[in-house]
């Protein structure tokens, strides 16, 4: 990539690609395969459940997964409550090869907000046992910087609702965040198409996290192509420096030499 | 003896954890093991041997978001 002087940097650990994905939602195998190499990711979220005991022919996750190519962020969907959350980093960190986890506590069914609250709770245990921690949190600049504060390697705020495709509701409030951490700040759920990519990186935002924007397209392997693009296009934009904005016209050829 | 395995009831003869992921046809590498509540270490699978009452959570990656 050509952009290579600009690695996103997480605990020390340096990445080339700033859009990170799920492996949640695809309609076999094949496809999710497919789709994260179009993706250009490195970092791809798993989940942690229960192995089938009674159906022994199910084909595993990592059977298609190249952990050579990929560092895997296990995370704690699912999880109501601190204690929950804490048990699955455990098993996680247990079940893979690395200590990266994706922190989440939900508070709500319906919206899977985060119950900040449990959330904290959680981060200040698991940063103490070691963990990297990557929490998903709401777009509020002050539970962002306590996430910080606990030592957390990033902070993920959400863009709005998982799987809602809403976007970057509150661009104003991802603005305060980036000014009030300096952790990685990645956007994380919410995001619906590549424009929505392009505006959080444009923001500042250090990277993006998605997986229904991807796996719930109609094609998922030519919208994890537009994700990869618009993920750096985004970035190369912010840090080009852009024009800002005004409200009255600036013309852009000149006013000497017209024909009269 | 009887264990709860992943929830669920089941009824075994003594033996140890590593030896229990075998019979359930589970690549321990791809596993991680819970024993009453504890995290059990892969080292220690060959060397524990499951008991009456003894609860059990085996876990594995799958995709998620």
């Amino acid at each position: 990539m050509p952009e290579n002087n600009d690695k996103l940097v997480i605990a020390g650990r340096e990445f080339d690609s700033r859009l990170m994905v799920g492996t949640g939602k695809y309609a076999d195998f094949p496809q999710m395969v497919a789709a994260i190499e179009a993706s250009g990711a490195q970092i791809i979220t798993v989940a942690v459940r229960r192995v089938n005991i009674s159906d022994r022919n199910k084909e595993s996750l990592l059977d298609h997964i190249d952990l050579k190519k990929y560092t895997l962020l296990p995370n704690t969907a699912g999880c109501y409550t601190a204690e929950d959350a804490i048990r699955t980093c455990r098993l996680a960190r247990e079940a893979g090869l690395s200590d990266f986890v994706k922190l989440e506590v939900l508070g709500d069914e319906q919206t899977l907000f985060p119950d900040n609250e449990e959330l904290l709770k959680a981060a200040a245990v698991l940063v103490k046992e070691g963990f990297t921690v990557l929490p998903y949190t709401s777009d509020d600049p002050i539970v962002c910087r306590r996430l910080e504060d606990l030592g957390c390697a990033a902070v993920m705020p959400l863009g709005a609702p998982i799987g809602s495709g809403l976007g970057i509701r509150n661009p104003y409030n991802m603005r305060i965040i980036l000014d009030t951490v300096k952790v990685p700040v990645i956007v994380d759920a919410g995001v619906g198409t590549a424009s929505d990519a392009a505006i959080a990186m444009e923001l500042g935002c250090h990277g993006v996290l998605m997986n229904t924007g991807i796996a719930g397209a109609k094609d998922p392997v030519a919208m994890a192509l537009a994700m990869n693009l618009a993920v750096r296009a985004g970035r190369l934009a912010y840090r080009a420096g852009r024009i800002p904005m005004k409200l009255h016209a600036n013309a852009s050829s000149p006013l000497a030499g017209l024909i009269a | 003896m009887n264990i709860t395995i992943n929830g669920e009831a089941a009824s075994i003869e003594p033996l140890s954890v590593l030896d229990y992921l075998c019979q359930l046809g589970i690549d321990p590498r791809r596993v991680a093991v819970e024993l009453n509540r504890e995290i059990l270490p892969k080292g220690a699978y060959p060397d524990t041997a499951l008991k009456e009452g003894d609860s059990l959570e085996i876990v594995h990656f799958v995709g998620g978001g």
